[in-house]
């Protein structure tokens, strides 16, 4: 169950991978700011499974707690700092 | 039980690669808010739900507060979910963006 | 602490008669439920039970409850309070299965090799028929958590601006998930 657990973490790991394009290459801020949110809901989990491998879920859970609160005033505090700057990111090309 | 478990955290997996293939593959930034906003809640319900499951087999008071934990940030998850959604959403209306539609990128709903 | 905090910060919703105001409602209902709430989260989350952090939270589960008790209710009635809370858990696992569904079928449209040609987004709009801000506020996050449709704005007037990725998961709205709201908030 352990080697699941590991594997799972690992996959998990991979996957945000494909967020982070977006957050790197995304053509507007608020592409990025989706990148950047899908990449904290994903780390949530990790972090729980991180504590499972390591034995210490205990621990771990309030670890998650934080991040899960801080991705949500993260997500918040961005997107109301950014609507202000209107027409500072259009999307270029065509 | 095991087999459970397996299942869910299989499930949630298969939801959280939904979520990020969705966030490449769709054209616009508002289409993209789909896929990151909500597979992404679904993935962590079913994940989080077969973590507290698996924890609560030595079921002691101590793995009872541990599972009780992980369910409080699912419920956590699900109440701000919706809210960082719109607040997204919002930005991108309030600074002008145009919808992707079907019949020509720029035309606004009626 | 001024006497009647309650009164004066209560909810604007359902106008109370004058005669009320004079007395000082410091121990409602409204504080003791959301008391109970907050120590109970306060029991879980600490995890040990001495003297010491019992008391802690005793404490901070009544500042907090005193400062915002009266955010979480639309009435002061235990009662009312109680059934509005037994309908919504009526309602909580019908919408658990919708976004199920809805989940599923956004699953589709990702993994669908010719997805571009099955999209077809755009944003609706239509009157709803809720009236007071809660039961809005509670249809426009299930609208958000039901995948495959955002609310985008909701003015004044109670219209809906609903941005949904194609028809199918557009066409039912309102429908039954207003009704099942205007259910439970006996609108």
């Amino acid at each position: 169950m352990d080697t699941l657990f590991y594997y799972s973490g690992f996959y998990l790991s991979l996957i945000m991978f494909l967020p982070l394009y977006r957050a790197i290459f995304g053509p507007t801020v608020v592409d990025r700011l989706i990148g950047v949110n899908a990449i904290g809901s994903k780390t949530t989990v990790l972090l729980i499974l991180i504590g499972l491998i390591y034995g210490r879920v205990d621990m771990f859970v309030d670890i998650a707690l934080a991040y899960a609160l801080l991705n949500f005033i993260a997500v918040l505090a961005a997107s109301r700092y950014f609507h202000k700057k209107k027409g500072l990111y259009e999307e270029s090309a065509d | 039980m095991n087999i459970l478990v397996i299942l869910l955290l299989f499930g949630g997996l298969f939801f959280f690669t939904g979520g990020s293939i969705g966030i490449l593959r769709f054209p616009d930034f508002y289409t993209r808010l789909h896929p990151a906003g909500k597979l992404d809640t679904a993935g962590q319900f079913l994940t989080m739900s077969a973590i507290s499951l698996y924890i609560m087999q030595d079921f002691t008071l101590h793995t009872f507060l541990t599972a009780t934990k992980i369910v409080l940030i699912v419920i956590f998850v699900y109440l701000t979910s919706p809210t960082a959604t719109h607040a997204i959403m919002d930005a991108g209306v309030r600074a002008g963006l145009k919808p992707w539609t079907k019949a020509g990128r720029h035309d606004l709903a009626d | 602490m001024d006497k009647d905090y309650h009164t004066s910060f209560g909810n604007n919703l359902s106008p109370r008669n004058p005669s009320k105001l004079s007395r000082p409602k410091r121990f409602n209902i409204t504080f003791i439920i959301s008391f109970l709430i907050l120590f109970a989260l306060w029991i879980i989350f600490s995890g040990r039970f001495d003297g010491f952090h019992i008391t802690l939270g005793l404490i901070s589960s009544a500042i907090v409850a005193a400062f915002s008790g009266d955010l979480m209710f639309t009435s002061r009635n235990a009662r009312s309070i109680f059934l509005l809370w037994l309908r919504m858990t009526t309602y909580i696992p019908w919408l658990l299965y919708q976004i199920f569904l809805a989940n599923l079928h956004v699953m589709y449209l990702v993994l669908h090799p010719r997805m571009m040609e099955l999209i077809n987004p755009k944003i609706i709009q239509f009157d709803s028929r809720l009236k007071s801000e809660y039961s809005r506020m509670v249809f426009a996050n299930s609208i958000t958590l039901t995948p495959g449709t955002i609310t985008v704005n909701v003015n004044a007037l109670g219209r809906f601006s609903v941005h949904c990725i194609d028809d199918p998961s557009g066409q039912p709205l309102p429908g039954k998930m207003e009704e099942k709201i205007a259910h439970v908030f006996k609108e």
